[in-house]
């Protein structure tokens, strides 16, 4: 056992409202800079869209993430043989046209334009080239476009669906959209890392945040192509790559990331999880459908007298034993097991899990009129507008147990809640259910109070940093409390 | 981690990255993060958010914000509400050093060459002023450049003399009334409001409504209430078992307040959502009921008619029953009138009809119930007629008789004995139906008898429950025919019978078993319809029917507009200067545009597109305001004083009064005499004749010219004088009979458009000038809303940038230029005399008991009873500056109130002499409005939810009205004194008050009218209950005394398609324009953010199918027409639109992005507004009774636009 401690994350899907209030906070503080301009560290997708950049999730094109041949895991996009051929050009990054071209308009003709015969207008113009362009995309392009003949339908989760439900999303039947908001996932098995030639990618050990070091890049951006979720971006104005940091600065201060703090939807949990290191390879090797089970195998109980002992070996704090026990990453993943890792079946072992979305009840059409399909006050999940086919495509490899039971269970908290607060369902009948669920009234009551009536403080257990630990292996902390911030700063400078 | 730990696991490609020093470069990220300062403030944009943000502050610049987290807790199992603020929200940073920011004053080339020449000529501004626009040419020469560039960078005292001189100009000329001001919605920053309607009221101007203008407004509150709105904060929400989420798009326009709905369906409460489209908050849905676009109306007629038949008839629930006796209309006396051999439902049966009652005070406006336990009529407490009775003590909802203090036992229905058959509309089919109503004969004091049933008797004929009563009832769910059955809201709806009973079932159980938590939450996406009042009333009655208005949990949860302006009181004393003036001139800002832009010119008689009963129904001897043409109404309204206009007449209010006094008359008198032989008239009767036009327009805080001008191509055409692309003909000539007609409609009525703006908006960019404005960074504010219960204030992370400055100080540099030119042409005070409507909450409210006219002789012309009041007002223009920056004596000496209430508040005022600061002028002191803080800190210290002294006294004066004790709702909170600096510490809950209907002690969650339902004290309506029944002769006349079904005005008698012709592959849709995601109103959505993460224009949404029929496909440029202007954009194409309709997300900007249109000869193309033109509905016109009693924001037709259609087609040729 090598027990160690990640900053890890739940984003509750029932809860998004696609606002995209966590992307602009992040905007503002962190890639609002030239050769930054494209860059959505944080971005939240409809799905079914084509996400950001176009198809994200199409590995035949970009080639992203893990695979397994002759018992050994590889990356897919590079090995030492390809890198130097790939170095130069590689043919399945991500262009221009996948990202967008970054643009805003010339607003200065307003104040400026002579009088004249007709109202002046403020015309888009291209943030690379200044020259007059024509928006053909952008990185939401397809927001709320669920129903969408060209985005919606080209959503590579829709692989596996029946001709028939295909069509249905396109109908009143069962048209939906729901929300899917993203950022690096600090893997535990990060490709990004693995790909970079230079070693200057890195999981930090203290909390397994992944950075590229600005220094050390050298810009081959081999960790673009590798990353499976695209969540690497290549800075065209200092030649580096860039990526979601999580805010270590605020982390290091004892703050949310900013995108956790904006969460107006308050969908987002943060806590560190324990893990066993010494079995991450063996689980990145399993077969898709156990892939779900292994990740969580990997996350251990952190009031288990072992593991703590464990970890203590490791030189984990005390404090940030203490952060995981309350964890609310813990309890989602590991104890209610409804939260459950994007894309499982890239083999980057994402630390950012889900709980997926409940959706309405699907309808008939007939005669031109338009009913539910069920009687019941919350119908049964397999009558949701979602086909969980899909939501298995997303977050179960293909395989639709794990979503499913996921998805259940939130059923059953609600009609137990109902049976308590209400009473048109008799609390028998909601235990049943909760039982059928694999749950029981004390989870139910848990899960719903960190679902409904969570706080701050509650979705954010963020373990203490110990930066004086940290800063006195380069200088005396209280040297440090003196001197810091006095200095020139410099950006970090293109090229070698 | 210790340091020396490092490789992960066994795999060699990963490694921890540990060595201290190859990690310093960690600090390039650490240094971003880095800052100098964190200020409070929130943003002024009207979205209903009120949400408190950290401004981040670097260098001594803005660097980004982000929402704070430390509000108050309310009670243990509601959610927090941290954090609060959304995507627009965290953008505007972006607007303070951008390319868009009005950093310096801007003056229209045009008017800035002649105004230098004029003045060069002229020593005297206000005659270098008059220079120009007594010259045609001139005038006409900068009008005709509005809008179309050749701005120059002015200087302020340029600017300042200008708008002086202009103003000055105006009184002496035309008068004051014809300077208006219109600014949105005060509570998002209540000092940059008050700050130039400050200034207005004390020179005469006008200021303009919003709440109704915007459609905002829902005239069934009003009705229903006698309330302009109030609803729950969102926390609410969370105590809600089924919310009922309609026209009201919660991700997208309650961003903040989204989680509430979310989390309660996790703790058991059920959701439902209804919108034609599969919209955002859909998704949150159990189940979506995909309802057929403005056909909400007929799903709540029928789900009530389930509930009535199931829940009060078949198996009546007791709490429903005796919720709906105590807390509503339902068990009064309506008298059924005969007309042309059939019955049809009358009045309310008035009390002193009666010999028992005959001499009653305030008889007419005394109403009836049947006491089940004396078996005889008696007469309630808690009406408007004891509300204004001498006799004070008995305006409450105990069931007691107002004369002999018996108890009441209400008959709610006289089922079991004689029945008639009555006349019910209905206007689905056009016809009349008889349905049997259970009637009784009751004996009247001139010895003849009536015939009376209950309004509950009449709801449950008009709903269709059949109880055995003969006529044309329906068989059962399943009669298509008959209105409001299941199967008969299917032909409308779409949705099917099955769900809608499943739906009423689960509505009506949820309410028995949780005591009436069932909530609509609604917004514009129905309150924008034409026939909106309808739809809203249908729905809140089935809340009325389960015992669900009132009560946490519950109630109509209607949010459009950020119009909860918390600290009402002292606000509006500074806002419209009562602190000087004894009479105010404020305006519906619907009736002003209908009649001022022309747009009346362009419609002939309502009855073409609105459905009514048949001819002479319910006219009942009243004057006929029930045909004609919508701007007749208008001027009977303002004859009869139930809507105001300005300007007033023809002539200068002051020479008016000059006149009167040179003839040695009472102004007053010698106005109605002359109103009266017609030598004087209303300016509405002639609009049209220049001495009634507007002159001069201040703009601020608002997009005027765009977001919200409905019909904003007549308004660049008959306000501006500039180009404009409406095709639309003249059709009033013959249809009107009260206005004048002039054969060609004026052009460029307004001499000078003044803006405040931070950015370069389209209402500035048709401005003449254009004034720097600090952004809500930069400046002290206060900020309330009805979303949650806190107050926030607006503060300085830096001060005004380049040369901008806040709306206060803008407005009061306007004052004093305009106070130092007076000096010369006003050296003494003058007076004016100003004409205003009935007000509600006054005796004004029983003034009119029939529409009566005094100009065909009906009635004595009597002012401020038949007519509206006239009152003299003194102005003393060359000491305006000294008024405007002094808090005035007549607060002291009248105290304060509102919504009826009212406090005295002279000890506060001395107490805020003796602190300072103070203004001191002529010898006199006064605290001090000169600085922006000083105005919030006079505001805090002057209202009752923030001075919990002023609160208890408050209700203390309530209690003498109300006979019953309500005092201790303020005693726990009676020594909070709030501050303007202890808002920037951190945000505070508001106080109880009695002008609010929530009750919010102990963390409670506020839900509106529980003040009311526990506390009984009646609605400020005519029965002071909750009104299903409306008796008002206007209301009876339009059928819309009860609760019904009208269809949306059909394409083709709107008329806004008569001369537009498609050209090429085209298609008709109904044009919808709800609120978006990347906007608020115009704001954000021009801004660097949004744009980006839209499609860089707001686009046209269409069904892919409709798309695919003319040729569309995602991202192509379409062109959208009718005959009241263009659209140019991009299309964004989905199955998630259903066919037939089309959305273009309010409000788009015609400022950036915006091509030219092939169809209207390349002239630029427009915004969303280009396509609208503003209908009034007239019945929304009456006045002086009861509710139905104008005031500001609360009374008064809306701006509606929904039911508008276009042409779309693909834009053949790209131009810009």
């Amino acid at each position: 056992m090598n027990v160690r401690s990640q900053v890890a994350m739940v984003f509750h899907l029932d809860k998004c409202i696609g606002c995209h209030t966590c992307s602009i906070a992040c905007k503002n503080i962190w890639t609002d800079r030239k050769g930054t301009e494209y860059m959505w560290w944080n971005n939240v997708e409809t799905k079914p869209g084509a996400g950001f950049p176009t198809q994200w999730e199409n590995q035949d094109k970009y080639n992203g993430g893990w695979e397994v041949g002759n018992g050994k895991l590889k990356l897919k996009s590079t090995s030492k043989e390809k890198t130097v051929f790939n170095i130069f050009h590689n043919p399945h990054m991500p262009t221009m046209d996948d990202y967008y071209e970054p643009w805003t308009y010339d607003y200065q003709h307003l104040f400026n334009a002579p009088e004249g015969p007709d109202q002046p207008t403020a015309r888009p113009i291209s943030m690379i080239t200044s020259e007059l362009i024509q928006i053909e995309s952008g990185p939401n392009w397809d927001d709320d476009l669920g129903g969408s003949p060209i985005y919606a339908q080209n959503d590579p989760n829709l692989k596996g669906l029946t001709p028939e439900q295909q069509a249905q999303l396109f109908a009143v039947e069962r048209l939906v959209f729901f929300y899917f908001p993203r950022i690096c996932n600090h893997c535990l098995n990060p490709a990004c890392v693995a790909a970079c030639p230079s070693g200057a990618l890195y999981k930090r050990g203290e909390d397994g945040i992944v950075l590229v070091d600005q220094n050390r890049c050298r810009g081959w951006r081999a960790c673009i192509a590798a990353c499976p979720y695209k969540k690497m971006f290549y800075n065209w104005n200092t030649g580096k790559s860039e990526k979601c940091i999580l805010c270590f600065p605020r982390l290091e201060a004892g703050q949310a990331p900013a995108c956790f703090h904006s969460c107006v939807g308050r969908i987002r949990y943060l806590g560190n999880v324990l893990y066993d290191a010494s079995r991450i390879e063996e689980v990145a090797k399993l077969p898709d459908e156990e892939l779900v089970e292994g990740q969580r195998s990997l996350i251990l109980d952190p009031h288990d007298p072992e593991v703590i002992h464990e970890a203590r070996r490791n030189g984990i704090h005390d404090s940030v034993i203490e952060t995981a026990q309350r964890s609310p990453v813990y309890k989602f993943v590991k104890v209610w097991k409804i939260a459950l890792p994007p894309h499982i079946e890239y083999r980057t072992l994402p630390m950012l899990f889900y709980v997926p979305p409940m959706a309405p009840v699907m309808a008939n059409r007939s005669d031109d009129v338009v009913n539910g399909v069920s009687d019941d006050l919350f119908h049964d999940i397999e009558q949701s507008r979602v086909p969980m086919k899909f939501l298995a495509n997303l977050f179960g490899a293909g395989h639709e147990s794990k979503v499913r039971y996921a998805l259940r269970k939130q059923k059953a908290v609600r009609w137990y809640r109902r049976a308590l607060t209400v009473g048109d369902v008799e609390m028998s009948t909601a235990e049943r259910m909760l039982r059928e669920a694999d749950s029981s009234p004390e989870e139910a009551e848990a899960i719903y109070r960190l679902t409904s009536l969570c706080t701050f403080e509650e979705r954010f257990v963020i373990p203490p940093m110990h930066r004086e630990e940290a800063i006195q292996m380069l200088e005396d902390p209280l040297e440090h409390k003196q001197s810091v911030g006095f200095g020139f700063m410099m950006a970090p400078r293109r090229g070698m | 981690m210790k340091p020396n730990a490092s490789g992960n696991g066994n795999l060699p490609w990963i490694k921890d990255e540990v060595r201290p020093k190859l990690r310093s470069w960690e600090e390039f990220y650490r240094n971003r993060w880095q800052h100098d300062k964190i200020i409070r403030s929130t943003h002024g944009v009207n979205c209903t958010g009120g949400c408190t943000w950290q401004i981040y502050v670097k260098d001594g610049i803005v660097t980004w914000e982000m929402q704070g987290l430390d509000y108050p807790s309310l009670e243990a199992g509601l959610p927090p509400y941290e954090p609060r603020g959304c995507q627009r929200g965290i953008s505007y940073s972006w607007y303070l050093y951008s390319p868009l920011r009005v950093r310096y004053p801007y003056i229209r080339g045009a008017l800035l060459d002649l105004w230098k020449e004029a003045r060069s000529r002229h020593e005297d501004p206000v005659e270098a002023w008059r220079s120009l626009v007594e010259n045609p040419e001139a005038r006409t020469r900068w009008q005709r450049a509005r809008g179309k560039g050749g701005f120059r960078r002015g200087d302020w005292d340029t600017a300042v003399e200008l708008i002086a001189a202009a103003s000055i100009y105006t009184i002496k000329k035309w008068g004051p009334d014809r300077i208006a001001g219109f600014s949105p919605i005060p509570a998002m920053s209540m000092i940059s409001y008050a700050s130039g309607a400050r200034m207005l009221e004390l020179m005469g101007g006008v200021a303009l409504s919003f709440y109704d203008w915007y459609c905002d407004l829902p005239p069934a509150s009003p009705e229903t209430w006698g309330e302009q709105t109030d609803v729950a904060e969102s926390a609410d929400w969370y105590n809600s078992k089924l919310l009922a989420v309609m026209g009201s798009n919660l991700n997208m326009t309650r961003t903040p307040d989204c989680h509430f709905a979310a989390e309660a369906r996790h703790n058991g409460s059920k959701m439902w959502v209804f919108a034609p489209d599969f919209n955002q908050v859909a998704k949150y849905a159990d189940e979506w009921v995909a309802i057929n676009a403005g056909q909400d109306g007929a799903w709540w007629m029928a789900v009530n008619h389930v509930l009535l038949k199931e829940f009060h008839h078949e198996k009546p629930e007791p709490y429903f029953l005796d919720y709906t006796k105590r807390y509503t209309d339902a068990p009064f006396l309506v008298e059924l009138r005969n007309e042309n051999g059939s019955w049809r439902p009358g009045q309310l049966l008035r009390a002193n009809r009666l010999s028992a009652y005959a001499a009653v005070e305030n008889g007419d406006w005394q109403f009836l119930m049947w006491d089940l336990g004396e078996n005889r009529p008696k007469m309630p407490q808690g009406t408007v007629g004891f509300r204004w009775a001498k006799q004070k003590g008995k305006w409450n909802l105990e069931l007691k008789d107002g004369l002999d203090g018996s108890d009441i036992d209400p008959a709610l229905t006289f089922l079991g004995g004689e029945s008639v058959e009555v006349e019910l509309d209905d206007f689905g089919e056009g016809r009349t139906l008889r349905r049997g109503v259970p009637v009784k004969r009751i004996e009247t004091a001139d010895g003849s008898s009536v015939l009376v049933t209950t309004v509950y008797d009449l709801l449950m004929a008009q709903y269709g429950v059949p109880r055995g009563l003969t006529g044309d009832y329906p068989q059962d769910y399943n009669d298509e025919n008959a209105p409001y059955t299941p199967a008969w809201s299917e032909k409308y709806t779409g949705m099917g019978r099955e769900t809608l009973i499943r739906f009423a079932r689960e509505w009506g159980n949820t309410a028995r078993l949780t005591g009436g938590k069932c909530s609509i939450i609604i917004g514009a996406g129905i309150n924008h319809w034409y026939h909106n009042n309808l739809m809203y009333r249908a729905g809140i009655h089935a809340l009325m029917f389960c015992g669900c208005v009132g009560v946490n949990g519950g109630g109509l949860n209607h949010y459009v507009g950020q119009e909860k302006l918390a600290p009402m009181e002292s606000w509006s004393a500074i806002a419209f200067a009562r602190d000087w003036m004894p009479a105010v001139r404020l305006q519906n800002a619907p009736s002003w545009h209908y009649i001022h832009t022309d747009q009346w010119r362009y419609e002939r008689e309502f009855r073409e597109y609105h459905a009514m009963p048949q001819d002479g129904a319910g006219s009942n001897g009243n004057m006929d305001i029930s045909h004609g043409h919508t701007a007749d109404v208008q001027v009977e309204a303002v004859r009869n004083g139930w809507l105001p206009f300005y300007p007033q007449f023809n002539r200068n209010p002051i020479e008016l009064v000059r006149e009167a006094k040179a003839a040695g008359k009472d102004p007053v008198e010698f106005t109605v005499e002359q109103l009266k032989s017609r030598k004087l008239t209303f300016s509405v009767e002639d609009p049209d004749a220049p001495e009634n036009w507007p002159r001069i327009w201040f703009i601020w805080r608002g997009n005027a010219l765009m977001s919200s001008a409905k019909g904003h191509e007549f308004f660049l055409k008959h306000y501006l004088g500039t180009h404009t692309n409406a095709i639309a003909e003249d059709l009033a000539a013959g249809s009107v009979k009260e206005v004048a007609w002039h054969e060609n409609a004026p052009q460029g009525k307004m001499d000078l458009v003044v803006d405040l703006n931070f950015r370069m908006d389209t209402s500035a960019l048709y401005s003449d000038i254009v004034l720097p404005a600090a952004t809500w960074y930069e400046k002290a504010d206060l900020n309330s809303t009805d979303m949650h219960s806190f107050i926030h204030p607006l503060s300085a992370a830096v001060p005004p940038c380049w040369e901008s400055k806040s709306d206060w100080q803008i407005f009061r540099t306007i004052s004093k230029k305009f106070s130092e030119l007076a000096a010369r042409h006003f050296p003494e005070p003058v007076e004016d005399l100003v004409a205003s409507p009935l007000a509600h909450d006054s005796p004004a409210e029983i003034a009119q008991p029939r529409m009566q006219s005094w100009v065909r002789g009906e009635v004595e012309a009597i002012p401020g009873k038949t007519m509206p009041n006239l009152k003299m007002v003194t102005r003393d223009y060359k000491n305006l500056f000294n008024q405007f920056v002094s808090f005035g004596p007549l607060v002291r000496a009248n105290g304060l109130g509102a919504h009826g209430t009212s406090y005295a508040v002279e000890d506060f005022y001395d107490e805020a002499l003796r602190t300072g600061p103070v203004t001191t002028w002529d010898g006199k002191s006064y605290p001090s409005l000169y600085e922006d803080t000083q105005v919030c800190d006079t505001i805090l210290r002057f209202a009752t939810v923030t001075n919990g002294e002023l609160a208890h006294r408050s209700y203390r004066n309530m209690e003498q009205k109300v006979g019953l004790p309500l005092a201790h709702l303020a005693e726990k909170n009676r020594g909070v004194r709030l501050t303007y600096k202890e808002l920037q510490s951190r945000p505070h809950r508001l106080l109880n008050s009695p002008m609010w209907s929530g009750l919010t002690e102990n963390g409670r969650a506020y839900s509106a009218f529980t003040y009311n339902k526990e506390c009984l004290v009646p609605w400020r309506t005519l029965t002071g209950r909750q009104h299903f029944y409306l008796d008002h002769p206007g209301y009876l006349q339009y059928g819309e005394h009860l609760p019904t079904y009208k269809p949306k005005p059909s394409p083709v008698q709107y008329a806004d398609l008569r001369l537009s012709k498609a050209e090429g592959k085209t298609l008709m849709l109904n044009y919808l324009t709800p609120h978006g995601k990347w906007h608020i109103h115009s704001t954000y959505g021009d801004n660097h953010r949004m744009t980006t993460l839209s499609r860089g224009v707001e686009p046209f949404w269409i069904n892919d199918r409709d798309a695919a029929e003319i040729g569309i496909v995602d991202n192509d440029w379409v062109e959208i027409h009718n005959d009241n202007g263009v659209v140019v954009t991009r299309a964004a194409v989905s199955a998630r639109i259903p066919r037939g309709i089309s959305i273009q997300y309010h409000s788009p900007e015609r400022t950036f992005s915006v091509p030219k249109s092939p169809l209207r000869n390349y002239r630029r193309a427009g915004g969303h507004n280009s396509l609208t033109r503003v209908r009034l509905k007239p019945n929304l016109m009456v006045g002086g009774y009861g509710q139905f009693t104008f005031h500001f924001n609360y009374w008064g037709p809306t701006g509606c636009n929904r039911d508008t259609h276009i042409l779309v087609r693909k834009l053949p040729d790209l131009k810009w």
